[in-house]
Parts: C-alpha cells; structure tokens; sequence
C-alpha cells in the first residue's frame, strides 16, 4: 500500500514559514475589524479569529500567508499558534496563493452524480489546468484561475454546482450547470471581469428558486 | 453484583462499584478518579493528572452496567450507585478497538525508537494489541520537526494525544505546540518550526507516551533497561527537585524526574535535565602539580606529591595571608570541611562562599530562605517580586506562580520587566519602590494590604548589591506589614543554587574578622595573600586573579581556565558523584544519592580536606561520613538525620538591615538561563541550548 506523505506543503508549497511581506491592515479593515470585536465580549475577543482570517483573507490576494495569520493574531494579542490551529483546520482557508477566481467546484454525492466530473473536466479544459494535487487543486497557467475539488457547498438543491470567488472575497455559486455553460462562465470571468460576481453569502441564495442567480 | 440498597456514602461522597468492589469517591469525581481508588489502573495515553482532561484517545474505556455503550472513564463523571466493570469483555474489546486504530498510522519502528522500554503504547499493545489490522488502506507518513535542540521529533509516532501541547500551553505557559490541520492531515507541532522557548519542555518528552518527541542529546546513546538509576535531588537550582541520575557503565546517560508534591511536583527543569553531559567531558581526574613554579606546566602527579607541594607552601606563612573562596555547588559535607579545613586546619578565617559578595545576615535563618513552603505558593492571593526573574531563577517555582495569577492573584514586579508567563504590573525599576508600598497609598500596595496571603519574593542579587540588607529590611517590613499571619509568612528569599544555601548554613563565610571574598581577591591580586584555595570556579573569571603570584590551590572538578592557573590542582567529586546534604530555598535539608564513583583519581570532597588537615596542621575530627554528619548536625539542627527531607521551623526576628535604598536597577541573578552555574558552564548541549533562545552574554567580570 502507498504510504500517504503528511507534509506542510499546504503552506506555499514549503514549510511554513514567514515570507516578511510585511502587512498592516488597510482603513476598511480596521473599520470592519472594530466592527467584529463589537460582537464579542471583551475578554472573548478569540472568537473573532475566524473572521478575522476571513478578512485577512480578502484583504491580502486570496490567501493566508503566515505573515497574515501573525497579523491576526497580533492584532488579537493571541500567541500565534492558535491562529495557525484555526487557519489550516478550515479547507476555507487558502494556505497557498491562488488565481484571480479560485473556482471550486463540488464533487461530492450529489454534484458526482448529477455530473459534477464533467464541469471539472471542462474547467480543466477552459482553463488549461492539468493534473490536480494531492490537495485537489490545479492551476491555470495564466495566473487566472484556480480550480479546487470539494466537498458539499450546501447547495445540492442546484447539483452540479460550483463556487467562484474573486481575490477581494466577492463570490457567487452557479448551480444547476453543464460543461458548455461552465465554460461559458470562465469565458465571460476572463474577459468581464469581477463584475459578474456578486458578493453573496452562500445563505442568501434561495436553495430552491437558486435566487435567480443560477444560469 | 449486589442487589441490595446501598448504605449512604459520606457526605460529599458517593458510593461506587468497581469490578465489585465499593469504593467512595468525591462528588465530581470522573470513573477514572474511582477505578483508582479501587485500586484498578485503567490503561489510558491522553489522560494525566496534572493537564486539563482531552478525552480524544479512547484507550481508557470501562463498561458501566446499564450503559449502551462502553464510556471513556477519564472524563464520565461518576454517580451514586454506578457499576463500572474494568475488566469485562465489552470494556476489553473497545480498547483491542481503539488499539487497532492507534496502530493503523503508527509505525512498527520499536527496535530503533528511543522510547522502546518505557513506552505506554508498547506496554499497552502487549495487552490489547491484536496481530493483524483489519486496515488495508495506505499508511501516513509525517514529516519531523525541528523544535530545536532538546526534543528529537518522529511524528509518524505520535498518537495526537495532545498531551505536550496541553503541557505547553496550561504548565510550561509558552504557547507554541499546537495541532495543525485536520482529520488524516492533522500534524502536532509548532506549525512554523521554530526552537520552543520554554526553560520546561523537557517535560514533553516525559508526558509524550509514545517515541514522538524524544530526548535529542540523549538519543540512541544507551536503552532504558542498561541504565541503572539512583535516586537523587536537582540541586543546580534553589528548588532542589528529586530527579533519577540514569547511568551506565560508570557515565550518567540522563536525567529524568521523580515525583514530589511538595516541590516539582512532576516536572524537572531543562537545566538540570538536559546538562548532565558535564559531568562527564572536561574532567579533572588526577592531582596535577606545576613543576618550576609560575612558568612550568601542569603535569599529573600523585595525591602525596600533591599534598606534599600544598604543605610545602603553607609552612610558615602567615595565618592571615592564606585565604580560601567556595563556590554554590557544594554540600553540607562539602562547606562543613572545607571551612573547618580552612579554620581549624589551616587557622584562617579568611574563608567566603559568598561569590558576589552577598551580605547575609547569618543571626536570622528566616532571612535567606522561602519562609512560604513551596506548596503553599499554590495558596497566594497577590505576588510581590523584588529584583526577582522566577521563570529563569526558579521555572519549577514559575509554575505555581502562573497557576495563582490563573485563580486571578495580581503580580506586582519591581525590578526589570520580563516575559514570565503572565501578565505583571510592573512597578518601577528601583527598590524605592517599596518605600512606595510601605507608604500604602498606591493601587498596589492597597492590593497587597487587601490580600490574606500576599507573596513577597526577593531575587538573590539583591542580597549582591551594596544597599542588600536595606532592600531587604524594607521587603521584610511590607512583609511584617502585609503579608504575616499566625499561618501565613509570605516573605521569600530566593536564592541561585542550593549549595549556596548550604554554605550559609554551613557559615562559610568570614568570621572573627576574616576578609570577605572582594577583599580576599583584591589582597591575592596585590600579593597580600600567599596560598588561595579555590574550591570550584566561583564565578570568577582569570581576570579576577591575573597578578597574584601566591600558591593557588584549585579544588573542583571541571579544567576550566581557572584549574589551568592553579599551581596545584586536586580533583574532587561532582554532585552526582557522592552523598551530600542540600537544603532548598524552603530550607528544606535533603539528601543527594552518588550516582557514579568519581572519575579515575578523583575523590570525595570532605575526604581530600579531611586527608589535607592532617598534612598542613590540625587534623580535622571526622573520619567517616556518619562522623562527619553527626557533627554537622550538631552545628545545624535542620541537617539532623530526623530533619532530613522536612522544614524546621524558622522564627522570625526580623530581617535586614536599616538602610538607605539606592536607584541602581534591580537585575535579577540570572542573565543566560542555561549557564547559570558553573556546572552548566562546562556543558556543551547547554551552550546550544542557550545559543538557541539568545546569544550568550558576557559575563560580568
Ligand atoms: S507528540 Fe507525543 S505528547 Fe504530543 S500529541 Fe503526539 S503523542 Fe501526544
Ligand atoms: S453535494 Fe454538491 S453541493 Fe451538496
Ligand atoms: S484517557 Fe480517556 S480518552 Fe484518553
């Protein structure tokens, strides 16, 4: 039996480390993270870890350098170890660059067989990615796209569907798709641009009607 | 099992049956707590008694009648009436279960694990381990880490019982080790790898129950079962833990903790543990003898040659021209000798253990120790620290302090700021600070007068500075003011070592006039003292002699640079080496066991000065240990044979002196942790460590 390697190259593909990227939150940020820290008891403030990764998230290309997780962590006055914990728990968390758009598409029971193989595959094909990783994820080679495999986006309603995010955190979920429209999708990212994402929390859309936003 | 009513169980207690057996146990008490009092041990690998209660390895599981299921013991609350059963097939085959999974990542390595002899998973696989895996899957592998040069990583091993990072985080206080990722992918670790900065994390390789985290200086060197352990005490800092010297073939291969409620609890520092290769690099193993005096080199020679040579240059000098400095690894035995040797022997009261000059006032025994027994720091309701660094003087003593700011006890620091582990108010920077309190109009000093069992602890170099005894006074007299109740003294002295306690009490120091140690070396610098006897290197530096052109006599055991400037050299035991009394910082007097013999020609300390009298004048009157002992007991009650291991108690008089309180600084008496003394000095792992956590100071010369 192959012996599965556990490593840390979820983190840019090397052991983590700091990358000295030097990074402070913009005005927005410090607005928004005033905001969250209202929402919990003073002495609390650890719950906001997540939200604030989120935010890290947005504020810094789509992912979470170490220095990022650091920032969050200073800026909660947590030991930097229990950021670390939380960030590489959730798969929500990028650990590694990604694309303008990291298009995850889910390829869980009821995407797979209502046919969530071929939207991969037509991902691939648009955004000339090839192989995936042992972390299920692949790279267009334009820097545009990142394509994840995933595990059940809640909306199983709209299966076969997928979740496109922009680095800003602006995101939209397509569901009810086939190869021809996914394409047509990345197409219209590429040359449209942001614009066509709206920045919609996965809750907000109508798991029935899909809300309108579906295709 | 018994169907009748059960009598009531004491108040607060509850009535449980274990495999049939009645046993009460505390209301609040886990299944775990009852099967221990029944006598049964539960195999387990996450639980411990001292970390918060995790649940997650599933080992420990027992059946209880009228459950579904079998129950994790280490965290199922008992109740009254409850029938637990330890040892039916339910509870055994959960456990073959749970063994079944642990063994399907971890790999079958035991022959070249260090942990191979003393490891639980071993132990416990013999037990509930079955011979095949019902596993076909692919097996993970992890990658190792380097968390720096004390703990050796293998993480495939590890079985994520998170036990080192419950240490880390509840114990140590340095919150590094964590447990990155999830489910398959879940690594234990310190995400980015870095050396942890903990003076305790030698701990984790004591609570890791598999080879995950292992002893690197230690590794591969030698299997638990060649290793012949003697049990003895720490005694390279003012806690004097009970530690086991592991030794083989002569060679003290590691140092490991034993338990004692009373003072470490469980734990060891890092210093005692990871240092034990001094003791055996470096060493002085026979008497060597400059040949030509001054310019010749020294050459090895013979015990009576030696002796012969010490004789030859003492013979008509003055009484007060010879002189004698001690340093602070020695026992009761040790400064016993070496300053009746001094005295009666030799006639000198030129004679000071007391390296950087510290002032004691040798009428008050309360004044140079922790009247507040360790145990009871747990009880503290507010911290004073006086030019005191505990997480580097004491870190066993830091881990009680960090466990009172938890219950929510205030930490006032006057002296330099540090990272203690908690958070601190700090004061000010100089002993007028405690003017301030006396005054009691502050914040803190009304938090001080408010608390029942305030804290005072004052740092060993406040005893070096000039203005020593006034700082003191005036703690003592917050203390009087604060901290004092028919139950409660709060006023703390903490020293550096244990030997330096001892020789205190063994009043090595001058008398009747004698030179103190400033004195004595500025006197051999000018060519006023004739003969020096330098027993061990007393924190000098060659510096601190250069120009003396008497007889220096050098007693230790280590060929430090010192040693290299001696006209003679005689070579003495180290601390493991012999059977030696130390008293704490409590003042608790207890015994060190010899681990190993000295090395080639090396000797026991009392005997060399016992062996020397009789050749320079007056022969010492002790020619066996027990003669030695009675003797030393009669100078010092608390080092009587029924003291051993207990605290007298010490009245208080009042202590220190009225003085004039200066604005230099306080500093506390450790700067570079891992070469506090000269023991650690001589230790090559100690200078990586040191080198790991900053570089090495300079040392005040
Ligand atoms: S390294 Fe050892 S102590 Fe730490 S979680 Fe793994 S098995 Fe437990
Ligand atoms: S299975 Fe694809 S969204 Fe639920
Ligand atoms: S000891 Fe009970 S779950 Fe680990």
């Amino acid at each position: 039996m192959p012996t599965i390697r556990i490593d840390d190259t979820a983190a840019v593909g090397q052991t983590p480390k700091p990358l000295g990227l030097d990074l402070a939150w913009s005005k927005q940020a410090k607005a928004a993270i005033k905001d969250i820290l209202a929402r919990y008891p003073k002495e609390r403030s650890r719950s906001a870890t997540i939200p604030l990764l989120h935010l890290a998230q947005r504020e810094f290309g789509g992912w979470l350098s170490v220095d990022a997780m650091q920032l969050v962590a200073d800026t909660l006055n947590l030991p930097y170890i229990r950021v670390y914990e939380v960030a590489t728990f959730y798969t929500m968390f990028n650990l590694k660059p990604v694309g303008k758009y990291h298009v995850q598409v889910c390829t869980n029971c009821a995407c797979m067989v209502r046919g969530s193989d071929a939207i991969v595959q037509a991902v691939k094909e648009q955004a000339k990615i090839g192989e995936l990783d042992d972390h299920h994820q692949g790279h267009s080679p334009c820097g545009t796209f990142t394509l994840t495999e995933v595990e059940c986006l809640g909306a199983c309603v709209g299966a076969p569907m997928m979740q496109v995010t922009a680095q800003n955190g602006a995101s939209h979920y397509y569901t009810k798709l086939d190869a021809k429209q996914t394409k047509q999708i990345l197409k219209d990212l590429k040359s449209k641009g942001v614009s066509e994402l709206v920045d919609t929390p996965p809750a907000d859309v109508d798991p029935i009607s899909g809300g309108g936003y579906t295709s | 099992m018994t169907t009748t009513p059960l009598p009531p169980a004491p108040e607060g207690m509850l009535n449980v049956y274990v495999d049939g057996r009645l046993v009460h146990v505390r209301k609040g008490a886990t299944v775990m707590d009852a099967c221990k009092a029944a006598e049964q041990e539960v195999p387990h690998f996450c639980y411990h008694k001292r970390l918060s209660v995790a649940g997650n390895c599933r080992m420990c599981m027992v059946e209880i009648e009228g459950f579904p299921k079998p129950v994790a013991s280490c965290h199922w609350p008992a109740a009254e009436g409850m029938k637990v059963r330890t040892d039916s097939e339910t509870a055994t085959t959960a456990r073959k279960g749970t063994m079944e999974f642990l063994l399907i990542n971890h790999p079958l390595d035991c022959p070249i694990c260090d942990q191979g002899g003393e490891c639980t998973l071993q132990d416990l696989s013999v037990a509930y381990g079955g011979d095949r895996s019902h596993f076909h899957e692919g097996k993970r592998a992890v990658d190792d880490k380097d968390i720096g040069a004390k703990i050796k990583t293998v993480m495939t091993r590890c079985i994520h019982c998170t036990r080192c990072i419950r240490f880390a985080t509840e114990i140590a206080g340095v919150q590094e080790m964590g447990a990155t990722g999830r489910g398959e992918a879940m690594q234990v670790g310190t995400y980015v790898e870095s050396a942890l900065t903990s003076e305790l994390a030698g701990n984790m390789i004591d609570l890791c129950p598999v080879g995950a985290l292992t002893n690197r200086p230690f590794a591969y060197t030698a299997r638990p079962w060649e290793l012949v352990g003697t049990d003895t005490i720490d005694v390279l800092d003012a806690v004097g833990g009970h530690i086991r010297l592991d030794a083989r073939a002569g060679k003290v291969m590691r140092a490991v903790p034993r338990e004692c409620d009373a003072i470490n609890e469980e734990w060891m520092t890092d210093a005692a543990r990871f240092s034990t290769d001094a003791l055996s690099s470096n060493r002085l193993t026979a008497p060597q003898l400059r040949k030509g005096r001054g310019k010749g080199k020294l050459e090895n020679t013979g015990w009576a040659e030696a002796f012969a040579a010490i004789k030859e240059a003492v013979r008509g000098v003055r009484k007060t021209r010879l002189a004698g400095l001690m340093d602070n690894l020695h026992s009761a035995e040790d400064g016993y000798a070496f300053r009746a040797f001094m005295q009666d022997a030799l006639g000198s009261d030129n004679v000071d253990s007391r390296m950087a000059g510290n002032l004691v006032d040798s009428k008050s025994h309360a004044a140079g120790i922790c009247n507040t027994p360790f145990k009871r720091w747990d009880d503290a309701d507010a911290v004073l620290l006086v030019g005191c660094n505990p997480r580097l003087e004491a870190p066993l003593l830091n881990i009680r302090l960090r466990r009172v700011v938890k219950k929510g006890a205030p930490v006032f620091v006057v002296g330099e700021v540090a990272d203690l582990t908690y958070p601190v108010t700090h004061l000010g920077d100089t002993a007028k600070e405690l003017e301030t309190l006396l005054d009691g109009k502050t914040a803190a000093a009304k938090a001080l007068a408010k608390a029942e069992r305030p804290l005072i602890v004052v740092g060993g170099a406040v005893l070096a500075r000039p203005d020593g005894r006034a700082i003191v006074r005036a703690a003592g007299e917050l203390a009087e003011k604060v901290a004092m109740t028919d139950s409660w003294n709060g006023f703390n002295v903490l020293h550096d070592t244990c030997g330096r306690i001892t020789a205190l009490d063994m009043a090595v120091h001058p008398a009747h006039g004698g030179m103190a140690t400033a004195e004595i070396l500025e006197n051999w610098r000018e060519n006023h003292v004739d003969v020096l006897f330098l027993y061990g290197d007393c924190d000098l530096t060659p510096a601190d002699l250069a120009g003396g052109r008497g007889t220096l006599v050098y007693i230790g055991t280590h060929a430090t640079p010192l040693a290299a400037m001696a006209d003679v050299v005689l070579p003495a035991a180290a601390w493991s080496e012999k059977e030696g009394l130390f008293a704490n910082a409590e003042g608790r007097v207890q015994a060190t066991r010899a681990a190993v013999p000295p090395p080639l020609s090396a000797k026991e300390d009392w005997k060399i000065f016992r062996a020397l009298s009789e050749q320079v004048g007056d022969k010492l009157p002790f020619d066996t240990l027990a003669q030695l002992r009675a003797a030393i007991a009669e100078f010092c009650p608390a080092y009587a044979p029924e003291a051993i291991g207990t605290i007298l108690p010490a009245p208080w008089q009042g202590v220190g002196k009225k003085g004039k309180l200066t604005a230099k600084p306080l500093a506390s008496s450790v700067g570079a942790y891992y070469l506090r003394t000269a023991h650690h000095r001589e230790s090559a792992w100690m200078k990586t460590m040191q080198a790991e956590v900053a570089p090495v100071q300079e040392e005040a010369a």
